[in-house]
């Protein structure tokens, strides 16, 4: 099996995902097409090698519907034969598109892909797609469907995780991503945004607090009490959960992630397009995996996915020298720490969604290139970049750099 | 032959259709309706003259849909082939969907309360009228028996007012006055009754529209039209919660409701009555449809006349109750009474006591007059109607003597003795005792045959229950005029034989006593009462008990083991009670029991539970745990049936649903039995006991019945 190898990785600066927001006038096509030209230009790129762009995106319709993918190929300006292709595994769907794009070169079946995401969050809502999951009575009532920040809040109640250990978590997220920026950790990724008359309208992510404190955090009301209580949904979750008296809503927008917009790809191939191309590999992408749980909980896969690609890399957990989790919540950051036994030290080191933010199909792309750079910045080996996804589903890989 | 829907045409060519069935003091679905009113559509569709149709009632009541004992009768044909099935739940919404396409305007003219297909046949019109009547009642009840409207309602009622109110209306299924209905657009037009056929002809010659608004070309259903949008997808996302959250997944109906709007309002109607109609065969075949149907309207209806009521006996009525003690059950029981009409003697040791029990009267009455349910007039009327006093000689001349002093053999006796040196000849004397044997109390009566149980339960305007006990020298006109009572204050009577706890006391007994022994056996407390609301209990069994008292249970028990010297057996949780009791911890009166009773703020369990009853590292299944909390309630239920205390099935069930809020989706402990199977049920139960205890074991009841294949119903 041929190795699929990264040579580089390109990301937006994450804007505020409101209509205050820095990108808000920038279209999702453009987001990742400026990711794209990034891409090609710094690499020299001869795009008419380029087998397939994968792009994950987790509103699919309106102006991110219809294969995104293929049509900022074209407004890049790459080859007309490079093909696009849109997936959605929600907030899996980056790097569910990067294991896809390097599936089809571990397969012998591509030499040279891209796989990367786009949600310009600002423009197409969260939950824009609609969905049988929470709208069909007979598939709500088979699965206990809840909304995500309620089966966060149950993870904290089943687990014992108090407010104060995830605003605690929430504050040194904030704290890392400051120290990052301020000491240049993101600065050969992260490409500014450009408007239409070339002037850049934003240079670094935006969404940081970085004045954030426990005593401040404490101030804010949790955010889903209301739907939990008002709405049923506390409990459908215990009807689930039986052993749960309550819901302890521990979660607010304070300990959760960021709705940002943000676009983000990785370019990967094998050894031989490397040579040919004179492209440097900087990881090798050892295994990935996903991995699917109880619907209602929802956010606890990313423990089960890492391990299952563990397994088919023959490593253990010990083996990873950084991990890269997204912070949907910080709840599943402390359970996975938990469940895993990782210390705190060796994941988000730069800090995560919580203090950056999450553009859903984006963020999977994003926190590989992350890790590809810290890796390299401290000078270790092995990585493993990880998500939780709706529907009560985990992804999962591990990549070493070469 | 008299035809069930009359006709008449006008010299403007408008025919007035009078549904009245012939025989019934209301109009329902019945075959010949069926058939009278496709005859009446295929005439009307093929007239060349006729302008339109008016639909009105020669009844007080408009329509009021389906039959329930024809729905009975269909349900015992559920192992009928599905598709056969199909074809019958399918006729009334083709018949309904004929006379709305028949290209005549037709309007429904309201004269009265339409319920279930009564008022689905008035959507089927293509312009509503009602007359102006507060009490006239509009709305889709099938829900409450385990139905859905199947007769286009979950169809047109969306399209017609939008997702949620109609999905409000349908989930709920409580009906709504002609003024509301018009706010929502559920009818066109409410009108003083006389000028209700006036009304409606003049709509037909002015703008009499023979096409319904679905079926005009670019109609969009309302989730049509906001699927994409966050509307409708909130609306249904929060619907299907609601529902989970209150009907914990035991009731199929109003899930299939939202199915079928959910389904039915992406796709033309005819598609959607399709899939209304497929839903429906699914309830249709349900037990928890046939079990409601059977227990909360067939039977509870021949309980509410009396069908236990002996015959010889003349109809009887109370003019003049007398209460002794005033107390929560006796200013309660004081309450209903005068709100029947009934003068009351409210007698108590002091004054303050009794007048502070007519004050309970007074709170109710001040609720009901600021709510509107009823007038300043009526409500110092029903307060005058009770007289407080401490006077023993003021019961004379009363019908009915109803004991409601403190749980004491003693004090009774007393109270007994004093009333009946008052009380006229005929009267009957009863006693409201929860547990304490009719019998034995009736040898501190003089006329022992005149002397009965009347068991209410708390709070007893709210408790729509009431336990009849018959003791061993109970004549039947004691009986009878005890059901005659009952039924004056409009509560639902069971009639049972004497015996320790009757029948409702010691099954609600066996079920605090489940919580109990969980709770010895380490199952965590919060499971426990989840476990219990998931059966589908009202509240689990630590809450329940704590509303009932421990400490009383306390007593009850150290009342029982004097009674019963060598023959008293201890109950498996009993070890709680003295836990409990030692600690102080009596329940919600206390403000602490198993649960804590913050002064401002929601009840939650105590912590120190956990402590004093260490939770196991392994729990059991939730569904094992729902399943022994409604077994123990089926099996006391048996074993009071085999001490004869329960002499039939019916009452057995509708004791338990209408007594102690059991599980009202099983139809009763006994429908519960019949459903699981009689054999099945008995062989689950030999396996629970050999892991739970004898509590457990099959009564020879059940034996017999499982090896002669018998049932608790036909």
């Amino acid at each position: 099996m041929p190795d699929a190898f990264i040579f580089d990785h390109v990301r937006t600066p994450r804007g505020r995902g409101k209509s205050n927001g820095s990108l808000h006038e920038i279209t999702p096509v453009q987001l990742i097409t400026q990711v794209l030209v990034a891409l090609r230009d710094r690499n020299e790129l001869d795009t008419s090698f380029v087998d397939d762009v994968v792009l994950g995106c987790g509103a699919p319709v309106g102006e991110q519907g219809s294969d995104i993918a293929r049509f900022a190929v074209l407004e890049a300006g790459y080859a007309e034969t490079v093909t696009g292709k849109q997936l959605d595994r929600f907030c899996g769907s980056g790097l569910e598109a990067v294991n896809t794009a390097a599936a089809q070169v571990m397969a012998g079946q591509a030499e040279l892909t891209i796989g990367g995401g786009v949600e310009a969050m600002s423009r197409v809502p969260l939950g824009g797609a609609g969905g049988a999951w929470f709208t069909d009575p007979q598939l709500a009532f088979h699965t206990h469907f809840i909304p995500q920040g309620i089966s966060a809040d149950l993870m904290a109640t089943l687990y014992g995780h108090s407010r104060t250990d995830v605003d605690r978590y929430a504050v040194e997220s904030q704290r890392r991503a400051a120290f990052a920026w301020a000491n240049g950790h993101f600065a050969r990724s992260v490409v500014p945004v450009k408007d239409v008359i070339g002037l850049p309208v934003l240079e670094r992510d935006e969404f940081l607090r970085p004045d954030t404190t426990l005593e401040s955090l404490a101030a804010l009301e949790p955010s889903f009490v209301e739907m939990g209580e008002k709405f049923g949904f506390d409990s459908v979750a215990m009807q689930r959960y039986p052993q749960v008296e309550r819901i302890n809503h521990v979660h607010h927008a304070g300990n959760s992630s960021g709705i940002v917009d943000g676009a983000g790809a990785v370019l990967v191939g094998n050894q031989r397009i490397a040579k040919k191309l004179n492209l440097k590999p900087r990881a090798r992408i050892v295994a990935f995996a996903t991995y699917g749980t109880d619907p209602t909980i929802m956010l606890t896969g990313p423990s089960y996915a890492s391990q299952k690609a563990l397994k088919r890399a023959r490593m253990n957990v010990a083996d990873i020298d950084l991990f890269e989790l997204n912070e949907a919540f910080a709840v599943v950051v402390l359970r996975y720490m938990e469940v895993l036994s990782v210390p705190h030290d060796k994941v988000n080191v730069n800090g995560g969604a919580i203090a950056m933010g999450h553009p859903i199909g984006a963020t999977g792309a994003i926190i590989l290139g992350i890790l590809v750079d810290e890796l390299e910045r401290r000078n270790l080996a092995t990585g493993l970049a990880t998500l939780c996804i709706g529907g009560g589903m985990g992804i999962a890989t591990i990549i070493e750099r070469v | 032959m008299t035809e069930t829907i009359r006709t008449s045409i006008d010299s403007d060519h408008i025919a007035t259709w009078t549904i009245d069935i012939p025989d019934r003091s209301m109009n329902v679905f019945t075959p010949e309706f069926f058939a009278r009113l496709d005859v009446l559509i295929t005439e009307a569709a093929g007239s060349t003259t006729l302008k339109g149709v008016i639909i009105t009632s020669g009844k007080p009541v408009f329509l009021a849909g389906a039959d329930i004992k024809m729905l009975d009768q269909m349900m015992r044909q559920m192992g009928q082939d599905v598709a056969a099935m199909y074809e019958r739940c399918a006729g009334a919404n083709r018949l309904l969907r004929r006379l709305e396409t028949c290209g005549k305007p037709v309007v429904a003219a309201l004269n009265g309360t339409a319920m279930g297909g009564g008022l689905e046949t008035a959507l089927a019109c293509h312009y509503r009228v009602v007359a102006d009547d507060p009490r006239i009642q509009l709305g889709l009840p099938e829900v409450k028996i385990g139905l859905l409207p199947g007769a286009g309602g979950t169809q047109r009622l969306p399209r017609l007012i939008g997702l949620q109110p109609a999905l409000m209306l349908l989930v709920e299924g409580n009906g709504i006055s002609p003024r509301e209905a018009l706010k929502l657009g559920l009818v066109n037009q409410v009108v003083p009754a006389e000028q209700l056929l006036s009304a409606a002809k003049a709509w037909l010659l002015t703008a009499g529209d023979p096409v319904a608004p679905w079926d005009k070309k670019g109609f969009k259903a309302p989730i049509q039209t906001g699927l994409l949008g966050a509307s409708a997808s909130q609306v249904l996302m929060g619907a299907s919660a609601m529902v989970q959250q209150k009907t914990y997944y035991n009731y199929p109906a109003p899930k299939a409701i939202l199915s079928c709007v959910y389904e039915g309002c992406q796709v033309p109607i005819d598609v959607g009555l399709r899939i209304e109609s497929k839903y429906f065969t699914t309830l249709i075949r349900s037990p928890e449809a046939r079990n409601m149907i059977r227990t909360l309207f067939i039977n509870k209806g021949a309980a509410d006349k009396l069908s236990r009521r002996p015959v010889d006996v003349p109809p009887s009525k109370v003019g003049k109750l007398g209460l002794l003690g005033a107390g929560m059950m006796g200013s309660g029981i004081a309450y209903v009474s005068a709100a029947a009409g009934i003068e009351v003697v409210l007698l108590d040791r002091d004054l303050p006591a009794a007048e502070k029990g007519k004050g309970y009267s007074r709170g109710l009455v001040e609720k009901a007059v600021s709510r509107g349910k009823m007038s300043a007039a009526e409500g110092e009327a029903l307060l005058g109607r009770i007289r407080p006093t401490t006077d023993f000689a003021d019961l004379a001349g009363v019908d009915l003597v109803i004991e409601a002093v403190f749980e004491d053999r003693v004090v009774k006796a007393d109270a007994t003795a004093k009333a009946e040196v008052v009380m006229p000849k005929g009267s009957i004397f009863a006693s409201n005792t929860s547990t304490l044997p009719i019998t034995g109390l009736a040898e501190a009566s003089s006329r022992p045959k005149q002397f009965v149980g009347i068991h209410f339960f708390s709070p007893v305007d709210k408790m729509p229950l009431v336990e009849v006990i018959v003791g061993k020298k109970t004549g039947s006109e004691a009986l009878a005029r005890a059901l005659d009572y009952v039924r004056q204050i409009r509560k639902t009577p069971i009639v049972v034989n004497d015996g320790r706890g009757f029948l409702l006391s010691r099954v609600c007994g066996a079920y605090i006593n489940e919580g109990m022994s969980m709770l010895l056996e380490g199952v965590a407390p919060a499971l426990i009462e989840n476990a219990g609301r998931m059966a589908g209990m009202p509240v689990g069994p630590l809450a329940l008990h704590d509303e009932v008292a421990i400490d009383l249970s306390y007593h009850i028990r150290e009342q029982t083991k004097k009674d019963l010297g060598d023959k008293f057996k201890p109950a498996s949780g009993d070890h709680v009670l003295d836990v409990m009791v030692e600690l102080g911890r009596f329940g919600r009166k206390a403000k602490k029991g198993y649960y804590d009773y913050p002064e401002n703020g929601k009840k939650h369990l105590w912590p120190g539970l956990v402590e004093r009853f260490p939770v196991a590292k392994e729990q059991p299944s939730v569904e094992v745990l729902k399943k022994r909390l409604l077994y123990v309630h089926a099996l006391e239920t048996i074993r009071a049936m085999e001490d004869k205390v329960l002499t039939n099935a019916a009452e057995g069930d509708i004791g338990a649903i209408f007594g102690l809020g059991f599980a009202p989706y099983t139809g009763g402990p006994l429908s519960l039995v019949d459903t699981v199977g009689v054999a099945e049920f008995a062989a689950e139960c030999k396996a629970l006991g050999k892991k739970y205890g004898d509590r457990f074991a099959p009564p020879k009841l059940l034996r017999n019945m499982a090896l002669r294949g018998e049932k608790f119903y036909p």
